[in-house]
């Protein structure tokens, strides 16, 4: 870590700042609004993980479960992110849990969607470059300088 | 780029050979670097109260704005107070594919269905139906395979109430005149074709049994007027099966109508869109394209014909009986007299003053007397208002049930849609601060939350027009037809008038024979409001 050069050390804390805010906010917001629940999202749900969307939606208690591990899976990752506590298992259990909702609803040729989409994609699109977004971050972490992985670190020395 | 991760982190505690007042900077600096994240959390913090307060003054404005900041919906009674009074023993006469839902309305499942319930996980919501302190101890049907079906059903002890429920000798009666001259029989459903609704109804009335009677009420005028009478003369309750105004939203709706929040409403467009062999009433064939089962030696059919013309038997027409009409009237029968139940209990317009009906049979040429494309025009003058009803069996695409009024319009399905009209004079103001948008639905209900949302961002809009949400009363999905059947035995028990009561199902009668006369006749037909008559 001490190799980054000052701009790369930036660079890196401002892109855990912005994935770690969206992350957090789109936790927090499902979580203020009771009627939430992520039936919507895979209903739509067409490619290899549409089998699973179906069991998940299918059965009101497994349901429940997953709107519960997401909300609160979203509000940990993010807040992990934004100040930097355990900031790598943050990002590698982010990284996971938005490939996955990539996978759910890929913009692949032939894949139609009803639900309202974001800007024109073709394979790649904002969610599948967040994901890779979050691989870096775990990769080159910020956190034992900006963020409070440096208490962690300095109680184990 | 030399970039590589150093994992072994440097801190302070390294920077012993440090000069102590320089080694304190550092420290406080690296601390200070350490908290970083804090600022960027409390500011997200900062920015999401705002937008709350944002959204809570946009949603308080615009139902200021409508005078519905101040709305209250009663608060339902659903699964509060446990039944009381006497047990209600309820007959069956016609245990067909509806008497099998009406069935698990009041409580009872066939274990088929339950075994099938219990694999796709949907028993247990069903077993928390409220209780409704009620016995099926009669069956009729005069096919012995739905007779036996009943019966089952009837017996099967698994349902709400558990084991505590009453559990009752049940009964098959062979004929209708049977179970109505039979005492132990308190009320009665009727679930038949729709040729035997009136005179079953009316007799059951004479013998003191209370009713609830599938739709249409009724194919002809003069039966439909004895009906009338003898209900009216009579202490039954009388209720028409039209479930789908028992939803939240309908209370909700008419909530907004009560308000004026459309404005004057002149026009009404109700549709039926259908596109499969089953919603165009082919339904004699099994999933492998054979006759279903049923023969004239299981089939007392000279009771299933009853008052109608003599026709040999055949399973296409004991299945399939909407296609003609000396049973039924087709789509005016089977779907508008939904939708006419549905405007008539928001705007209680009533018998209209004429009707027109055109259509024909343009895709589904089979053997069958039914148009699949037909459109009525109802006119009420002393309202200023058009109901209009097109129905099509050929085509799917949903066309919604709109009430268009000068203010706004509303899409009225699983959940009530608001729309402010560009030309409205009340929202003039309104529309021009940009504090409505006309392009977009104004107001939507959330039957899951029982409040109004004043709808806000794209993907809720979506939800919003879709109507994926389903009728729920504290926080749990319950059937609309059981709410049906439950007011029906309340006003049993505690008095009082169901919401589809004889009022409502004479002048859906009146409405629906006009419809089918003005087709059959092809002419306009009107109601002479003296005479009470149709000419």
């Amino acid at each position: 870590m001490k190799n980054y050069s000052k701009l790369q050390l930036t660079a890196l804390v401002v892109l855990r700042f912005l994935v770690g805010w969206h992350i957090l906010y789109e936790g927090i917001a499902k979580l203020l609004n009771p009627q939430w629940t992520s039936a919507g999202f895979l209903d739509q749900s067409q490619w290899i993980l549409s089998g699973f969307a179906d069991w998940v939606t299918s059965n009101a208690g497994i349901l429940a479960a997953v709107d519960f591990l997401n909300t609160w899976g979203l509000i940990a990752i993010g807040l992990g992110l934004v100040l930097g506590l355990l900031s790598r298992p943050a990002a590698i259990a982010g990284a996971a849990l938005v490939f996955v909702y990539y996978l759910n609803t890929p913009p692949l040729i032939g894949l139609e969607y009803a639900l309202p989409v974001d800007g024109n994609n073709l394979v790649v699109n904002k969610t599948l470059i967040e994901a890779a977004a979050l691989c870096v971050l775990a990769l080159f972490p910020t956190s034992k300088i900006f963020g409070l992985d440096y208490f962690l670190a300095k109680r184990n020395n | 780029m030399n970039a590589k991760v150093d994992r072994k982190d440097e801190n302070s505690s390294s920077n012993k050979n440090m000069e102590k007042e320089q080694g304190n900077g550092m420290q406080r600096r690296t601390v200070l670097k350490a908290l970083a994240g804090l600022p960027v959390a409390g500011f997200l913090g900062f920015e999401i109260l705002k937008k709350k307060n944002y959204d809570g003054y946009k949603r308080e404005a615009v139902l200021k704005e409508l005078g519905l900041d101040s709305i209250e919906f009663p608060q339902a009674d659903y699964g509060k107070k446990s039944s009381s009074g006497d047990l209600i023993k309820v007959g069956f006469i016609g245990f067909g594919t509806r008497a099998r839902q009406l069935s698990q309305a009041l409580g009872f499942m066939h274990p088929d269905d339950v075994k099938s319930r219990q694999q796709n996980n949907t028993l247990a919501g069903w077993l928390q139906q409220e209780y409704l302190n009620v016995a099926i101890t009669g069956i009729c049907d005069v096919f012995d395979l739905h007779a036996e079906k009943g019966l089952a059903t009837a017996k099967n002890e698994i349902r709400p109430g558990g084991p505590d429920a009453p559990k009752l000798p049940v009964k098959r009666y062979h004929s209708y005149q049977e179970m109505l001259a039979d005492k132990d029989i308190d009320a009665v459903i009727i679930a038949t074709p729709d040729h035997h609704h009136a005179h079953i109804a009316t007799e059951a009335a004479r013998a003191g049994k209370h009713v609830y009677c599938e739709k249409s009420p009724s194919l002809h005028e003069d039966e439909l007027n004895e009906l009338y009478t003898t209900v009216k003369n009579s202490n039954v309750v009388y209720q028409l099966g039209h479930q789908i105004t028992q939803s939240v939203v309908f209370q909700q709706a008419k909530e907004i109508i009560k308000r004026n929040i459309l404005g004057k409403i002149t026009l009404i467009e109700t549709t039926s869109n259908r596109n499969s062999a089953n919603g165009a009433w082919i339904r004699h064939l099994d999933a492998h394209g054979n006759p279903k089962p049923g023969d004239e030696k299981s089939i007392d059919w000279k009771q299933w014909l009853g008052n109608a013309p003599y026709a040999p038997f055949s399973v296409d027409r004991f299945y399939s009986w909407t296609k003609w009409f000396d049973y039924d009237h087709g789509m005016i029968g089977q779907l508008f007299t939904h939708e006419f139940d549905a405007v008539n209990q928001l705007l209680h317009i009533g018998i209209p003053k004429s009707v027109s009906s055109s259509g024909g049979i343009y895709y589904w040429k089979d053997n069958r007397e039914m148009p699949d494309s037909l459109h009525c025009v109802f006119e009420y003058p002393n309202h200023d208002l058009t109901l209009l009803y097109s129905g099509n069996l050929a085509s799917s695409r949903s066309r919604g049930r709109v009430f268009m009024g000068h203010d706004a319009s509303m899409e009225l399905g699983s959940n009530a849609v608001i729309t402010a009209d560009r030309g409205s004079t009340r929202y003039a103001r309104g529309i021009q601060s940009g504090a409505i948008d006309p392009s977009s639905p104004m107001i939507s209900f959330n039957p899951g939350a029982g409040q109004i949302d004043a709808v806000s961002s794209a993907s809720e809009k979506y939800y919003a027009s879709r109507g994926l949400t389903t009728t729920t009363i504290n926080g749990r999905a319950v059937d609309v037809t059981h709410l049906h059947v439950r007011e029906w035995l309340n006003c049993i028990r505690n008095g009082g008038t169901p919401s589809a009561n004889i009022e409502m199902a004479f002048q859906e009668g009146i409405a629906c024979i006009m419809a089918h006369k003005s087709y059959v006749e092809k002419r306009a037909v009107e109601w002479d409001d003296k005479l009470k008559k149709i000419v």
